[in-house]
């Protein structure tokens, strides 16, 4: 395919639309998959996590042009909630990287969350399989902790950190949110703010707690991204947690995983698809509906016999 | 599911946002996605993330009178990086008098102060298909 081929050549415009087609499901988006697939797999990807406010946008940025300082290509894929409202979505990431714009050896790419169920991290996974093609060397994901499918898009990566910011509330909070299990590292953003020694505590405290963390305990660095302060030290430890995946075997272990996870996300979407359009969609289908309200059936055994036809 | 993109921008060494802001929140509340990317952009910056985030929509605000200039070198350098079809649009304090020459220069319509946001949707929703 053109597109491909352009894209392989290092065609942004063409990296651009392939995006396109794939957030968009145009016709010709599977196509252009199946033939970038055999050129990814090469690319480190990150993924960026935290609540709204945090310092992500800025802290993207920042690490960024620290890997072009040295000497790596960077991607990165910056995700905004759409309002469940209007549909509409105001895609704000891109103001904190404006002056990202004049580096050819970096591209960004905003996309909406458009409410699809778990279809999101299919869309932003062929992103960066896209950018990975295109030879970014590292790919960054960044998006709001909140809500399982964000939280499934930074799961994908090989290493996940989470930014933090010291006033959020007590620890109980932390633990509530339920984000901090992901992080191989912390970040601590606006760390000149009062609370950043006490939050520092909670999280060493969390990480005692979780029994997950043989052989690499998560560092807990502290930035003040919009200065530029401590990234360095941040670019430092993803860098040594790459090194630890690599060593161990790890990264071999999550790479498999997420193409197993990929391709059951696939197969779901192929047959909540099929049975939306084939079962659910049709007269008989509202007819038995009408039929369960009545209570002339009753819906286990419609299920069983959908079932049985589906999987014939 | 092909939603429309619209890059909001304000180009040159202008501050004033709120106008840029408001339109921003009524493009997303009309369902568009709206890439905001903030003040004090030079026309290449703005037309790399156009080209980036491939946008069917440039928005441009400017309230400092650079407008003559600026506007119709975001449309030169969007044609540059192939990107043929873009609608741009501008809007701030622009007086009627040079609206003709920006329309010649490839700006689709030109929105003074006063005009109903409604009237900036409908703009976009019949130009884009």
């Amino acid at each position: 395919m053109e597109i491909v081929d352009k894209l392989l050549n290092h065609s942004r415009l063409a990296l651009s639309k392939a995006i396109t087609a794939v957030e968009n499901e145009y016709d010709d988006a599977v196509k252009i998959m199946t033939e970038i697939y055999p050129h990814t797999g090469n690319a480190y990807v990150i993924g960026i996590t935290g609540p709204p406010g945090a310092g992500k946008s800025t802290l993207t940025d920042k690490l960024a042009k620290e890997y072009r300082k040295r000497g790596k290509t960077v991607g990165i894929v910056a995700i905004d909630p759409t309002s469940p409202y209007s549909g509409g979505a105001i895609l704000g990431d891109r103001i904190r990287m404006m002056d990202l714009m004049a580096d050819e050896g970096i591209f960004v790419r905003s996309m909406a969350t458009r409410g699809s169920l778990g279809g999101l991290s299919q869309k932003a996974g062929d992103a960066v399989k896209l950018m990975d093609a295109y030879g970014m060397d590292v790919i960054i994901i960044e998006t709001v902790g909140v809500g399982q499918s964000e939280v499934d898009i930074v799961k994908t990566a090989d290493t996940t950190m989470v930014v933090v910011i010291p006033g959020m509330g007590d620890d109980i909070q932390a633990i509530k949110a339920g984000i901090l299990e992901i992080g191989d590292l912390f970040t601590i953003n606006k760390a000149d703010r009062e609370g950043t020694d006490k939050l520092n505590i909670e999280i060493e405290m969390m990480l005692e707690l979780n029994p997950e963390h043989v052989g690499w305990r998560p560092p807990i660095n502290r930035t003040i991204a919009s200065k530029g302060e401590g990234i360095e030290a941040v670019v430092d430890s993803i860098e040594a947690h790459k090194a630890y995946l690599i060593d161990s075997g790890k990264l071999n272990d999550i790479r498999k995983k997420r193409i197993k996870n990929e391709v059951e996300a696939m197969l779901n979407d192929r047959v909540n698809r099929y049975i939306d359009k084939e079962v659910i969609q049709t007269q008989e289908f509202d007819d038995l509906v009408v039929k369960m309200q009545s209570r002339e059936i009753e819906p286990y055994s419609v299920v069983d016999d959908i079932v049985g036809k589906v999987l014939k | 599911m092909a939603n429309i993109k619209v890059l909001v921008a304000k180009p040159g060494l202008d501050g004033h946002d709120r106008g840029a802001k408001v339109v921003a929140r009524a493009l997303r509340d009309a369902g568009f996605e709206v890439i905001y990317t903030g003040i004090r952009l030079t026309p290449e910056q703005i037309a790399e993330a156009a080209l980036q985030d491939d946008v069917q929509v440039v928005a441009l605000s400017l309230l400092s009178g650079a407008h003559n200039t600026l506007f119709p070198k975001v449309v030169e350098l969007l044609k540059e990086k192939g990107l043929n079809d873009v609608l741009v649009i501008g809007g701030g304090v622009i007086p009627d008098a040079d609206i003709p020459g920006l329309k010649a220069a490839g700006i689709a319509e030109v929105f003074t102060p006063g005009t109903p946001t409604s009237k900036i949707v409908e703009c976009i929703n019949a130009n884009v298909k």
